[in-house]
């Protein structure tokens, strides 16, 4: 059975009676009678960051397309500002992926007003606030460049500014770090944490690295393997103001080791593992 | 000095070597004037003629046919392409047939063409499509074929419907490739109607130098045959150092 992700034990308010994002008993079935995902029940309060580990495969980016509105749910329901999400992306959130995901024809500065242009805004404000995430981002220097003489890292920052110009209420992030050294990693999720305090938008992130969800979130929902559910919640405890410095707390070695025990177990199963040396 | 420019000057040092062999050849009798004038008189030759304009009807027709063939080729390409690739199960059906399209020699068919269009450019226009048309459409396919799906996901989160993700995202994202089909499409073009003047037309570039041929004028058709190959030349190196522009911004340096 899927784990109430907000709990008083956890030090988030249960009795907030609006949640920002909502999933009650959502599961997805993929053709052939393949469960990838549920029951999932989850509560996300305004503001807060929280990340999802769990075995490879166990759903994770399932649940990220069904709580975005890119993917369906085959039964249960998701909402978001207490409006339901089926079928189409809400107004309001944005989406980070793993893959590069940058246009390679347009520019830096045309891929980060992209999204400003298709909704009409007028040419001032969308230099004016390209601009300000340029100069947030640290990419103004870039403005003319195209992605390819960028890094890798600093294409993943470009479409992180594409999606934060657009300045949404909630921000899903699938893996984005994933294809980046750990020193990069480290200091992209510096930034994220930085932006994250700017924006006040709630943030769910989807990691294999529990590294990195120990370092960044509030709360973090530990999946079973597939069909994933969530085992656990586990909160940090971290104040708002923190950064990478924080893997040398003592405490976020209990966190990492918290999540690893539950995580274990459920990547051998993913992997089909005996489990040999328990 | 860069690279680049090395490669290009030794590419133009070899070519200026070998036009000097031959006018030294030619010059020297070891080439018969009867089978090839020197280069030097191939060029004064094209010189006269363009300033007479005694080519100009003949290269009027000739590009305004290629042109059209061209303009076809790409647009009937293209969307077959599109459609084509929009399903699955005609594509996987047509790709066989498509890559063993380029084996029919499609001039033998030029007799047909002419008993059902006439004896006038549509013919003409026919055989410029016969081989530019499939070299768009294969290549609007593969570009289609090569879109990272993470940029159709990204089309969805911006809420882009399915004209304006074909506009912003599939079409700029396919035009590497789509370039590469309208490279083969005007190659083809030339190709398909310059030979097919050469075979039965009454007019062209191609007939003028059947015409020259036939009467012996060595003068004439070589100058045609340089102009055709300057031409066609400087066209692909054009559309060659177009792409390479726009690759370079494509494929960086990590």
């Amino acid at each position: 059975m899927a784990v109430a992700a907000i709990s008083t034990q956890d030090g988030t308010p249960a009795s907030d009676p609006a949640p920002h994002v909502g999933l009650r008993g959502v599961t997805r079935v993929y053709p052939g009678k393949l469960a990838a995902l549920g029951p999932i029940d989850l509560d996300l309060v305004k503001g807060e960051f929280f990340s999802v580990v769990g075995p490879s495969g166990c759903g994770k980016s399932t649940l990220l397309d069904v709580l975005s509105g890119l993917g369906r749910p085959t039964a249960g329901s998701v909402t978001f500002e207490g409006r339901p999400v089926s079928g189409t992306v809400p107004d309001g959130v944005g989406i980070v992926f793993q893959e590069d995901a940058s246009f390679p024809w347009l520019t830096v500065h045309s891929n980060i007003a992209f999204g400003l242009r298709r909704v009409g805004i007028d040419a001032a404000e969308v230099e004016r606030r390209v601009d300000d995430v340029l100069g947030f981002m640290g990419l103004r220097d870039f403005a003319n460049a195209y992605p390819a003489q960028l890094s890798g890292g600093m294409r993943q920052r470009v479409c992180i500014a594409r999606t934060l110009v657009m300045r949404p209420r909630l921000i899903l992030l699938d893996e984005p770090f994933g294809a980046l050294d750990q020193q990069t990693r480290l200091l992209m999720g510096d930034e994220l944490l930085r932006l994250w305090r700017e924006t006040n938008a709630t943030v769910l992130l989807i990691t294999h690295a529990l590294d990195e969800a120990a370092m960044l979130s509030d709360r973090i929902g530990v999946m079973s393997a597939r069909p994933g559910r969530f085992l656990e919640c586990v909160p940090t405890h971290w104040p708002r103001e923190r950064d990478s410095r924080i893997v040398s707390d003592p405490a976020f070695g209990h966190v990492t080791a918290r999540l690893w025990s539950h995580l274990r177990a459920e990547s051998l199963k993913a992997i089909g593992g005996t489990g040999v040396g328990r | 000095m860069t690279r680049q420019r090395a490669v290009t000057l030794t590419r133009l040092a070899w070519l200026l070597g070998a036009i000097a062999v031959l006018e030294a050849l030619c010059r020297s009798g070891m080439i018969s004037p009867l089978s090839l004038i020197p280069p030097s008189e191939m060029a004064v030759a094209l010189g006269g003629m363009l300033w007479s304009g005694e080519m100009t009807a003949d290269m009027i027709q000739t590009f305004s046919t290629v042109a059209i063939a061209l303009t076809l080729s790409i647009v009937i390409g293209l969307v077959l392409g599109v459609a084509v690739h929009a399903l699955p199960r005609l594509s996987r059906g047509l790709d066989p047939l498509l890559a063993s399209y380029y084996s029919i020699p499609t001039f033998v068919f030029y007799p047909l063409f002419v008993a059902i269009f006439g004896l006038n450019t549509i013919p003409l226009i026919v055989l410029g499509m016969a081989f530019g048309v499939p070299a768009m459409m294969m290549s609007t396919m593969n570009g289609l074929d090569r879109i990272p799906r993470v940029l159709l996901r990204t089309a969805k989160a911006h809420h882009l419907g399915r004209i304006r993700t074909v506009a912003l995202i599939v079409l700029p994202c396919a035009v590497p490739y789509l370039f590469t089909g309208v490279k083969l499409a005007l190659a083809y073009a030339f190709i398909g109607i310059i030979a097919g003047e050469f075979i039965l037309a009454s007019g062209g570039l191609g007939h003028a130098i059947a015409y020259a041929y036939d009467g012996f004028d060595s003068r004439t058709m070589y100058a045609l045959m340089l102009f055709v190959l300057g031409l066609v030349t400087a066209l692909n190196m054009t559309l060659h150092a177009w792409e390479g522009r726009l690759m370079r911004r494509r494929i960086g340096h990590d």
